[in-house]
């Protein structure tokens, strides 16, 4: 199979969707010629047009409704929001009018939109473009929520989500562009809600989302060869949500710890590990550990900054300890 | 009053469209009154020359946007009474089988693509409705009606500009009636409403909103124009609610007096108007309105009885329709 790099598994998965329906357009600031900063829609507009990878003026709230909109009236808009933090300013249309829209005209009216952002801090941007704001979007109902962990997953739930006819927002971790993953020639889909095992194990658990899918990976390695053999399982959707393979696997292994990079309070790894505590419980053999990022707003310094995210190391250590039975959060 | 090239027929349907939301009003405040309407609404009487005015140059597949003072709209644009009490009411058979509500009725099948309770909230939909009739090669016309408290908000600016960029085929209908919740027009907007479109380029009208057709020989110019790709255009109605900004809204002297009210209601009515002007005309006969009145007064009291009757959902409901193809939302992550 051939490698290819996540920015082009996401330009090739909206090519595809692009080619097979016609109701499909790209909305966003610098989205045609400029190919977004990051590269990722290079050569789009010269296979589509202007009318269907359309640039806008740099009014985020503006565009977003404008696709709602669109969505609503039979077009299928997927909506290119530059920095995942840049959420805040899109709040009421995504999350009054897009996420609502189906259930408050009881199931008349539809609105099958795409908001394709990004998440991820150690780029050296400081706290106003590097969050990772998932948890925001995936406390709403109504929106559904895609973390791909390579370029693999991100061609797969894109062109899911483009097919979806509901919301949908797909964070893709900013940091992974430029990573290669297998990704076969010949068309897929990833189903929403099924999480994937990408790594056996019986004694402990690794749930992470997004890159900490890899971070994960990496401990779980390091656990081998300690002679700790841990599972780790990408979620792949936070909404819908495989609870079945996450509490399946809590079961069998008895301690899970839960990995994310979105601010650990009040967040996916609470959620998460909650709903393990709720339906695995007498199969746990330690509090199931939460491992976000630290609550404080992202730092410049990389002194700093490094500091405030999981690392394979942190995990690693927190699996040894919940391993060994020492109470980690004796407060 | 302006005269249009429209014959009998259109009068006619323009006359009835207005008493049928002065009346559906009518009983809505009722139901408020008599504790039988769950929560609260926002009257549209006194508005109903800009609904109609502007509903009757649209075709049924043309959109339209609404706002939490919508009923007005919502009957303009073609919606049945029955169906819209039942969703006042919280009931099964209401056009969003009693999710919306009030504040958030549509009534997708003749356009509407719903009232919405964000002031301003449905800017971006309006003109992206407008963006999908061009992107899709359709020739519907799509109307964005919204308040004079909504030209405050950010987004409409926003849409605008893209609006105008793009030529797109939407009409901005500010109902100007004064006031934004308690507060006047003039304490909240500075300078001039048209203006502000006129800033994008947008080609804006100022109208009298209490002359239906006025209004509506306005509203057929520019919506032959935008079908063509000439658009987008602004229009400002000069209209007045006459009641409280809400049902509960009673004690208003604070912010206007009752004798600007009379005035507004004694003198420019929009239906007594209109009715003395096809008297005038020869069109129709006092006696002919007097019976359509007549059998609109009895429409609602059916729709209303109907819907005071009518079943609520079933409890199971209460998790549909949340996402399209998952059939109950809370039986989607149990493991
Ligand atoms: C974003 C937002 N802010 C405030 C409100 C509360 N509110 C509801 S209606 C209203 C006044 C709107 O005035 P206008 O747009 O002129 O419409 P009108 O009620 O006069 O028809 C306000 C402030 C709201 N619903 N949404
Ligand atoms: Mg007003």
């Amino acid at each position: 199979m051939r490698n290819i790099t996540l920015s082009q598994a996401v330009n090739e998965a909206l090519a595809e969707e692009m080619r097979r329906d016609e109701t499909v357009f790209i909305i966003g600031e610098d989205v045609a010629e400029a190919g977004t900063p990051f590269k990722v829609l290079s050569g789009l507009v010269e296979e589509f047009g202007t009318a269907r990878v359309v640039d806008t003026p740099i009014a985020e709230p503006g565009f977003m409704g404008l696709a709602v909109g669109a969505a609503m009236t039979g077009s299928r808009p997927v909506v290119d929001l530059m920095f995942g933090d840049f959420i805040y300013l899109i709040m009421d249309q995504l999350c009054n009018q897009a996420a609502k829209t189906h259930y408050m005209s009881g199931g008349k009216l539809s609105v099958p939109l795409v908001l394709r952002t990004n998440l991820g801090a150690t780029r050296r941007s400081a706290a106003q473009h590097s969050q990772s704001l998932h948890a925001l979007v995936a406390h709403i109902p109504g929106l559904k929520v895609a973390l791909p962990s390579s370029a693999y997953e991100a061609k797969g739930l894109m062109k899911t989500a483009i097919r979806d006819n509901n919301p949908v927002v797909i964070f893709e971790d900013k940091l992974m562009y430029n990573d290669k993953a297998p990704v076969p020639e010949e068309e897929y889909l990833i189903p929403f809600g099924e999480a994937n095992i990408k790594r056996e194990g019986t004694d402990i658990t690794l749930i992470g989302t997004s890159s900490m899918v890899q971070v994960c990976e990496k401990a779980a390695e390091m656990l081998a060869a300690e002679g700790i053999s841990a599972e780790v399982i990408d979620p792949r959707t936070i909404v819908p949500l495989d609870e079945k393979t996450l509490i399946e696997s809590a079961k069998k292994t008895s301690r899970v710890i839960v990995v994310d990079e979105g601010h650990q309070s009040f967040g996916i790894t609470g959620e998460i590990a909650g709903r393990i505590n709720e339906k695995a419980f007498y199969h746990l053999d330690a509090p199931v550990l939460r491992m976000g990022a630290m609550d404080v707003p992202v730092p410049f310094s990389p002194a700093l900054e490094d500091i405030t995210v999981p690392t394979p190391e942190a995990v690693a250590e927190n699996a040894r300890k919940l391993m060994s039975g020492e109470m980690i959060h004796a407060a | 009053m302006a005269k249009s090239k429209t014959n009998t027929e259109d009068y006619l349907t323009m006359y009835r469209q207005m008493v049928r939301i002065r009346t559906f009003e009518d009983n809505a405040n009722q139901l408020y009154l008599s504790a039988k309407m769950p929560g609260l609404t926002h009257m549209y009487s006194g508005e109903e020359a800009v609904a109609v005015g502007i509903c009757e140059a649209l075709r049924v597949t043309d959109k339209i946007t609404s706002t939490h003072r919508g009923h007005g709209h919502c009957v303009a644009k073609g919606a049945e009474f029955k169906e819209m009490f039942c969703e006042l009411l919280g009931k099964e058979e209401g056009y969003c089988r009693g999710k919306g509500g009030s504040m958030h009725i549509a009534d997708q099948s003749n356009g509407n693509l719903g009232a919405n309770a964000i002031v301003g909230g449905s800017m971006g939909i309006a003109t992206g409705a407008a963006f999908s009739a061009k992107l899709l090669g359709k020739d519907d016309v799509t109307v964005c009606f919204f308040g004079d408290g909504a030209t405050a908000q950010g987004l409409m600016y926003e849409v605008m500009n893209m609006a105008a960029l793009w030529n797109l085929p939407v009409i901005y209908a500010c109902e100007n009636n004064g006031y934004s919740e308690y507060t006047r027009t003039d304490e909240i907007a500075a300078g001039s409403i048209t203006a502000r479109a006129e800033a994008f380029g947008i080609e804006a009208h100022q109208v009298d909103g209490q002359d239906v057709l006025a209004v509506n020989a306005l509203t057929q110019k520019l919506v032959d124009r935008a079908r063509k790709g000439e658009g987008p255009f602004f229009m400002e109605l000069m209209t007045y609610r006459y009641h409280g900004h809400h049902v509960g809204d009673i004690n208003r002297e604070y912010y206007r007096s009752k004798e600007e009210e009379k005035d507004w209601k004694e003198n420019r009515d929009p239906i007594i108007r209109f009715r003395s002007w096809l008297v005038e005309e020869g069109i129709a006969s006092e006696e002919d309105l007097d019976a359509m009145n007549a059998e609109i007064k009895q429409d609602a009291a059916d729709a209303v009885e109907y819907a005071l009757n009518a079943k609520y959902p079933d409890v199971s409901e209460v998790d549909m329709h949340v996402y399209t193809d998952i059939e109950h939302a809370l039986a989607r992550d149990t493991a």
